[in-house]
Parts: structure tokens; C-alpha cells; sequence
């Protein structure tokens, strides 16, 4: 018994050496797979830091990067910690981007009413999209990572659809959205030298906030961590199961939408047919991994996906692939999830230690 | 006479803790030798370390009086050592011959593995011990009690000459019990030694030789079991007197608080499992339903908490009719619930102890303000209860899963208590548990019930249901068929009246209410 105790206040500890140790290691592997295919790997790493931070305007630009990364990171931890795994975060995502500039495009007002109708647009479609898998687990138990998939295609099609024939005639990308519903910052433009930096991080980071306290703070997370932790003691207790699964999942589902609502009313400004995923969703998978499902580790990991994804687009000028960039984030995703080893390789140590 | 088995002076710890100080079990042949303590005493890791699963500090084990290193449970049946998980380590759908088998595969000539040369094996041993074990049976058709030899075979066929038994027990019913110590009885006249663990004092007493008592992971001795007594072994494992037969002034009891009324529940097959049930529990009474598993008493205590809806008939709690309500209004009606199975409905174990001390109220003031959670209410509230309930807990904030047993079910108890509920259910509030726990737990249901609340217990142990009601009600096939005072009934009366026997008094069931 003391054991388990033991273990668990190690968790803190654990939490923060395992993600780094995870990056270097994936920093390591990456260098060693630079160096077999004949590529200089530090001239790889310092292109890569240049592409990220070599000026404002990269800062800028790997800021966008890391906005919409945090919300899907977000959604998919809130949903975690509640004991479902949402991998629909992409096609709530899709419909996010789709409603907010549909919002935009279509409604003439003021900005101080068109600018937060139209990202509560993109997080209601999201919240949406995750009501329906929701729904469906809550009252009939089907798996919500099988009705997830199948909803982030059906919401790819149909955005191409919406954007093809009702928004444009045949037209593969909206027209921009109303300068009354853009997220886009004339001081933040001028400051890192007209990158397409946005207000979106500000909103990125307030709905870390509030996960943290929802979650933490309030009894809709007391209530939301219990059912998913324990469905029979929750009913026990007095708690509506379905009810609690469906907001768990209406709420991840939002703060997806709203990184669609970012892309859309800050990054681009329009919505265009798209023919694979945006893999914003799929990213914010392995972001709420690496953040441990905590709101703050959420926002770390997701710049450093954020950073390395950016970077990675100076990495040609010294002779390294782009393709690589993704091989060692598939390398630090690896190791994080096989986090056990590190955890028992640190505890043996320690013990050695002793 | 030899000892087959000797463990001296063994020491493991763990970090932060010493499970096992300085033990010596010595087990002669041919004995049945009990190793008896409280939940956590260490019994389990002492019997880890003598099957290789753990490597102790210090310590020597003699198997013969040969000193062994015992590194792996492959080395262990190698010695010629058995253990008889708790939990069985069975693959269900496989036949009785090949799980004992698996791992031990009788190979063919062409490196077929030969079914029929094993099945006729495993039936010889099987007769020899009178196991009575169909050897071509599935695992996943067959009761839980021939579950349990189908592992003792397995351990004989491996060529066991020790067996341990890991509180083997615990998931039998009492004919399986008797079973049990039967086959026990005949495997140490056919020369086996056995080790057995348990915290039942009454096992020991009928069925074992000598008993070895371990207290906080210290030995404290072994004795001989005809030269002792069960208080004596209980003061031993606990360290102090224990009071057996459960002090209580005679009940008085008042108005009726719940009143059920031609109840009819179904389980999840439609099939009604309680039949048309009338009962009633009066303020300051404790009403014990005694009945064999599964003839209808999880259904009716889900249907009066309103986790399982009632097909027909009434439910009242006091004035009010609870039928069918949902969990949250029955419970604000007035009902407080110790369920029958605490790590499925009573507790959420990876919560804090302290955030499951509000599982029902979190949502009310002071706990919580619109919505937000006042995290220092709540553990005070925890605190109090801790300290009040004596669960033992390095603090507050601990994960409900690293409590023992025990001390979870007084977290539990008090949590339902503290609520000041007119009705309290207890459904098995002690299984498991050893017997200081059910001592203070037995306590605590009869304080409640001098201070006028109506308490239903429900419990499969006939002893509890003796000691702890003021009336019985005995439950059989979805209906109360009798009512005694545990004064005037004993063992044989309930035995007979549970299993549905419908002699004359037996079938009069007027006198319930």
C-alpha cells in the first residue's frame, strides 16, 4: 500500500522529467538519423531554431502555429480526463473553421457582435460534432473513438460541399471574411513584421484557464472526472451518467471548433476545399500526451509542436528534408508513449542510486 | 517430525515500509498450518516471497532442511510448492485439462500435445482427492467453488507436496466451504503439507494444526490450535481483547420508516427476481435479511436506492413514496447506502479520499458556492470524518485505491452516516474485512440505531446477521418467507428456512411486519 503512495507523489516529479526526457531523446534520435543520411545535424537544429525564432516574423508566425495546437490540445485532454478519447478533434475542427467564416462572411455588424458570434459559431458546430459521439456513447454505449472517426470525414465532405456549393459557385475557397469578424491585430502585424500572428492566442490561452478550472475547480469537473473514472459510483452518487458524457464531449468538441474558428477568422480568413485533413486535431493528440492532459503542459507541449512543425520549413536551406522534422516528432510522440520505459529505466536508477 | 518447509527470521521491505520482520513459519508434514492476520499484516507477501515472487532482504528457507534460493515460481513447483490464488489464474473458455496443462504441455510424438493421456491423469488425481472435477469441462460453465479445485489440481498435477492456499474462502458459499475442508482433510492424509491464509478464526479452529499469527508484519508466534481459542487468536492478530459477540441493549423500536409494499424487480435478463416482497424497517431496529446470494437482495436494495427501476408495487421512505426515483432524490429523502460492493458503487478510487467524503453532497453548500468547488470545506469535512471513523490514511489527499479494505469501508460508512439518514442500508459491510474492523463497523450500526434510525442490513453471513439484528428476515426466491428474533432462531433454522424449506412454522410469514 505504502508503495502505491510512494509512486504517486513521485507523479509530480515524473510529469515534468518524462516529457523532457522524451524530447531529447527524440532530439537525439533525430540527430543520429540526420547523421546517417549524410546531413549535418547541428546545421539541421540551428535552421530549424532560425525558422522558428530567427526573427519577429518568425516568432509571429510560429505563434499562429501554436494557437490553434493548443486548443485542439486542449479539447483532447479535457475529453482524457474524463475519461474518453476524442479523435474527433479534426472534424470539429473542419466544422469550427467552416461556421466561424460562414458567420463572417454572412452577417453584417458591429465588431464587438460579430467578431464573438462568429468564434461562438465555430465552437457550437464543434461542440456539435461532439455531441452527436456523445449522445450516441451516453445512450446506446457505442465507442466514441469509432463514431469519431467516422464523424471527421463526414465533416471534411461536407465543409467541401458547403464551401463548393453554398458559400462559392463552384469556387474551391470562400471570399475573406468581414474585417468586423477577424481576429487579426494591425499592432500584432506591425510588430512582428505583418506575419499572420492573431488575437487567437489570447483565447488560446484564456480556454486553458478555464479547462483548468472547470476541471479543477467547479462541480461540473468534479462531476465529469468522477463518471469518467467510475460510472457505477457516479449513479451511485446521485450523478446522470449520460448527461455528464455528453457535456464531456460537447465540451472538447467546442474548444476543437474554436481552433477551426482561429484558423479561420485570424490565420486565413477564408475557408477553402480542403483534400486531406487539417491534422490539427490529429496533432493535439499527441499534445495532450505530451502535456500529460494538464491545461499549462498542454500550452508547453504545444509550442514546442508548434516550434518544431515551423521550424521545420527552414530546414531544406540546410539540406534536411522537411519529411524529417515530422520522422522526430513521430520520434518524441514515441518516446512519450512509451513513457513506461523511461519511468521504470528513472526508477531504477534511483533505486542504483540509493 | 520433519519440516517440509521452513522460513526463518525472513525480512522484506518495500520502500518506506517493512512488510515482513523477522517471520519464521515453520510447516511440518503432513499439517495444515495457518497464517493468520489482519489485512496488511504481510501474509501475502510472505507467501510471495516462499513462491519466488519476491526476494526477501534477509531471512533463510529450508525446503526439506535443505537451504533454497527461490528466484521464480518456476523454481517453487520445481521444490515442489503449489499456491491456490485468491484470484483464480484461469482462460475461461479453455477446458479444465487445458488450463492445468498450459505451460506443461504432454507432448506426442510429433509434438502433438496429448489431450487424452492428460485427461486421464488429471481424473485420477482428481478421484484420489475426491476433487470431483469433470476434466473435459469448460472453465467458463463450471461454479466458482470448482473453479477453485480445478487450481488445486493444477498445483497436484505439477507434483505440489506443498499447497498454499491464498484465503480460499473468500468466494465460496458455505456448502463450498465445507466442501473445501474436506478436500483439505484428504490431501494431508495422502501426505501433502498445507499453508493456509486466512483472517477466519473459525476455519482455523476447525481444520488446522498449528497457526502461525503475523501482526503488522511482525511474527508474532505460532501456537497450537487445539491448545487455543478463537479470542485468544484475536486478541494475537489484533494485539488487544476483541469483543465477539456484539454488546447491544435490546431494541426499541418505533414508527415505521420504510414500508415496501408487493415489490416486484426485475434484473437486466426481464426476468423478476424479487417476487412480490412486503417488508418493513421501524425507527430504532435493525432488520437483517438473511438469504443465499442471488435470491433477489441486490435487486431489492437497488430498487429502494433507485439505481434499478421496480416493475410494480411501493416503496416509502417515511411519508414520502420513493419508488423509482432517481439515486440523488431517494438519497435526499433521507437514505444513506454502505453498498455491497465498495470499489464498484461505493467509492471512486482515483479520487482523494477526502473529494470521495462529498461523493453525494459535493453540490451543496457549504462544499461548493454556484458550482465552484470550496476545496477547504471539503477537506475539512474529510478530516473530521477520518478522524472520527479511525480510517487510516498517510492524509486527505490520498487516492481512495490506497486504502486498505478495510479502512475504505469506514471512509465509506462514515461518509453515510454523517448524512444523519433516516434509513441506512448496510449491504455486506463487512465482507472481507478482519475482525477489528467488522467490530468497529458493527459498533457504529448499532449507535446508529440507539439514536432511532432504521438500519436494513443485508449479509450472506449468518453470523453477522445473528449477532448484529434485533429481527431476521430471511429471504428466499424474491420474497421474505420468514421472520425470527435471533433469539429464538440459530444457524440450523435460518440454514433451512434460506434454502426454501416450507415446514410448517417456516412457512408462516404473517408475522413480518
Amino acid at each position: 500500500m505504502r508503495q502505491v503512495i510512494q509512486v504517486t507523489s513521485n507523479n509530480r516529479l515524473f510529469g515534468i522529467l518524462v516529457p523532457i526526457i522524451s524530447v531529447l531523446l527524440g532530439l537525439i534520435a533525430g540527430a543520429i538519423i540526420m547523421m546517417i543520411s549524410g546531413h549535418n545535424p547541428i546545421e539541421g537544429y540551428v535552421a530549424l531554431w532560425n525558422g522558428a525564432f530567427y526573427d519577429a516574423f518568425t516568432i509571429g508566425e510560429t505563434v499562429r502555429r501554436i494557437t490553434p495546437l493548443i486548443l485542439t490540445g486542449l479539447a483532447i485532454a479535457f475529453a482524457f480526463r474524463t475519461g474518453l478519447f476524442n479523435i474527433g478533434a479534426e472534424g470539429q475542427v473542419i466544422v469550427g473553421w467552416l461556421a466561424a467564416v460562414w458567420v463572417g462572411i454572412a452577417i453584417d455588424a458591429p465588431m464587438i457582435i460579430h467578431l464573438p458570434l462568429a468564434i461562438l459559431a465555430g465552437a457550437l458546430a464543434g461542440g456539435l460534432w461532439g455531441f452527436i459521439p456523445g449522445l450516441l456513447k451516453a445512450k446506446i454505449g457505442v465507442h466514441e473513438v469509432i463514431v469519431t472517426i467516422m464523424m471527421n470525414y463526414i465533416a471534411m465532405y461536407v465543409s467541401n460541399q458547403i464551401v463548393r456549393s453554398v458559400l462559392t459557385d463552384h469556387s474551391t475557397s470562400t471570399e475573406h471574411i468581414a474585417s468586423t469578424a477577424s481576429l487579426g491585430s494591425e499592432w500584432l502585424q506591425a510588430l512582428t513584421f505583418y506575419s499572420r500572428m492573431h488575437y487567437g492566442i489570447l483565447i488560446a490561452l484564456f480556454v486553458a484557464v478555464l479547462m483548468w478550472f472547470i476541471i479543477d475547480r467547479t462541480t461540473i469537473g468534479y462531476e465529469l472526472k468522477s463518471v469518467g473514472f467510475n460510472k457505477h459510483a457516479s449513479k451511485y452518487a446521485g450523478m446522470n451518467v449520460s448527461k455528464n458524457i455528453i457535456l464531456s464531449m460537447v465540451i472538447s468538441g467546442a474548444f476543437a471548433g474554436l481552433a477551426g474558428a482561429m484558423e479561420g477568422l485570424g490565420t486565413y480568413g477564408n475557408v477553402s476545399v480542403i483534400s486531406g485533413f487539417t491534422n490539427l486535431g490529429f496533432d493535439g493528440i499527441a499534445v495532450a500526451l505530451l502535456g500529460a492532459n494538464n491545461p499549462l503542459g498542454v500550452i508547453l507541449a504545444a509550442i514546442l509542436f508548434g516550434v518544431l512543425k515551423e521550424g521545420a520549413g527552414e530546414m531544406p536551406s540546410a539540406g534536411v528534408p522537411t519529411e524529417l522534422v515530422d520522422i522526430i516528432i513521430a520520434l518524441i510522440i514515441f518516446f512519450v508513449a512509451s513513457s513506461y520505459i523511461i519511468r521504470w529505466a528513472l526508477l531504477r536508477f534511483k533505486k542504483e542510486g540509493k | 517430525m520433519e519440516h517440509v518447509i521452513e522460513m526463518l527470521n525472513i525480512r522484506k521491505e518495500f520502500p518506506g515500509i517493512v512488510a515482513n520482520d523477522n517471520i519464521t513459519v515453520q510447516l511440518k508434514k503432513g499439517e495444515i498450518h495457518a497464517l493468520l492476520g489482519e489485512n496488511g499484516a504481510g501474509k501475502s507477501t510472505l507467501m510471495n516471497v516462499l513462491f519466488g515472487l519476491y526476494q526477501p532482504e534477509a531471512g533463510e528457507i529450508r525446503v526439506n532442511g535443505e537451504t533454497v534460493k527461490i528466484t521464480n515460481p518456476n523454481v517453487a513447483n520445481d521444490l515442489g510448492i503449489g499456491m491456490v490464488h485468491q484470484h483464480f489464474m484461469l482462460v475461461e473458455p479453455f477446458t479444465v485439462t487445458q488450463n492445468i496443462i498450459l505451460g506443461n504441455e504432454p507432448k506426442g510424438k510429433l509434438g502433438n500435445i496429448n489431450i487424452k493421456k492428460a485427461e486421464k491423469e488429471i481424473q485420477e488425481i482428481s478421484d484420489r482427492y475426491g476433487l470431483k472435477v469433470d476434466p473435459s469441462a469448460k472453465i467458463s460453465d463450471i461454479s466458482v467453488g470448482m473453479q477453485q479445485r480445478v487450481e488445486i489440481l493444477k498445483t497436484l498435477y505439477r507434483g505440489a507436496e506443498v499447497l498454499i492456499f491464498d484465503e480460499p474462502t473468500a468466494v465460496l458459499t458455505p456448502q463450498e466451504i465445507s466442501e473445501l475442508i474436506e478436500i483439505m482433510r484428504s490431501l494431508v492424509k495422502e501426505g501433502k503439507s498445507i499453508i493456509l491464509i486466512t483472517h477466519k478464526l473459525k476455519e482455523i479452529m476447525e481444520v488446522c494444526d498449528r497457526c502461525t499469527v503475523i501482526r503488522k508484519g511482525k511474527g508474532i508466534g505460532t501456537v497450537e490450535v487445539k491448545d487455543t481459542n478463537p479470542d485468544e487468536l484475536a486478541s494475537l492478530m489484533v494485539g488487544r481483547e476483541v469483543n465477539f459477540k456484539t454488546e447491544k441493549k435490546p431494541a426499541d423500536p418505533k414508527e415505521v420508516v420504510l414500508h415496501i409494499e408487493e415489490l416486484y424487480v426485475q434484473d437486466a435478463r426481464k426476468i423478476d427476481l424479487v417476487k412480490g416482497l412486503n417488508l418493513d424497517v421501524r425507527a430504532g431496529e435493525i432488520v437483517g435479511i438473511a438469504g443465499i446470494d442471488g435470491n433477489g437482495q441486490t435487486e431489492l436494495i437497488e430498487a429502494i436506492t433507485g439505481l434499478r427501476k421496480s416493475r410494480s408495487g411501493k416503496i416509502q421512505l417515511k411519508e414520502k413514496n420513493i419508488t423509482n426515483l432517481k439515486p440523488r432524490n431517494v438519497t435526499k429523502s433521507g437514505l444513506g447506502h454502505i453498498p455491497q460492493d465498495r470499489h464498484k458503487y461505493g467509492l471512486v478510487l482515483d479520487y482523494p479520499i477526502g473529494a470521495n467524503m462529498v461523493l453525494q453532497t459535493y453540490y451543496q453548500k457549504p462544499y461548493s458556492n454556484v458550482s465552484i468547488l470550496n476545496y477547504k470545506e471539503i477537506y475539512n469535512k474529510a478530516n473530521e470524518l477520518i478522524k472520527e471513523y479511525d480510517v487510516r490514511t498517510p492524509s486527505e489527499y490520498t487516492p481512495a485505491r490506497a486504502l486498505s479494505g478495510g479502512n475504505q469501508q469506514k471512509a465509506i460508512i462514515g461518509r453515510e452516516i454523517d448524512r444523519s439518514p433516516d434509513l441506512l442500508i448496510a449491504a455486506q459491510p463487512t465482507r472481507g474485512l478482519d475482525v477489528g474492523a467488522i467490530e468497529f463497523i458493527h459498533k457504529k450500526l448499532i449507535e446508529e440505531r440507539d439514536k432511532g434510525r432504521a438500519i436494513l442490513l443485508v449479509s450472506f453471513e449468518l453470523d453477522e446477521i445473528l449477532d448484529v439484528s434485533d429481527r431476521i428476515a430471511v429471504m428466499f426466491d424474491g420474497k421474505i418467507v420468514a421472520s425470527r428474533k435471533p433469539e429464538e432462531t440459530n444457524e440450523q433454522e435460518l440454514g433451512l428456512l434460506m434454502a426454501g424449506s416450507t415446514t410448517n412454522e417456516a412457512g408462516d410469514s404473517s408475522d413480518i411486519k
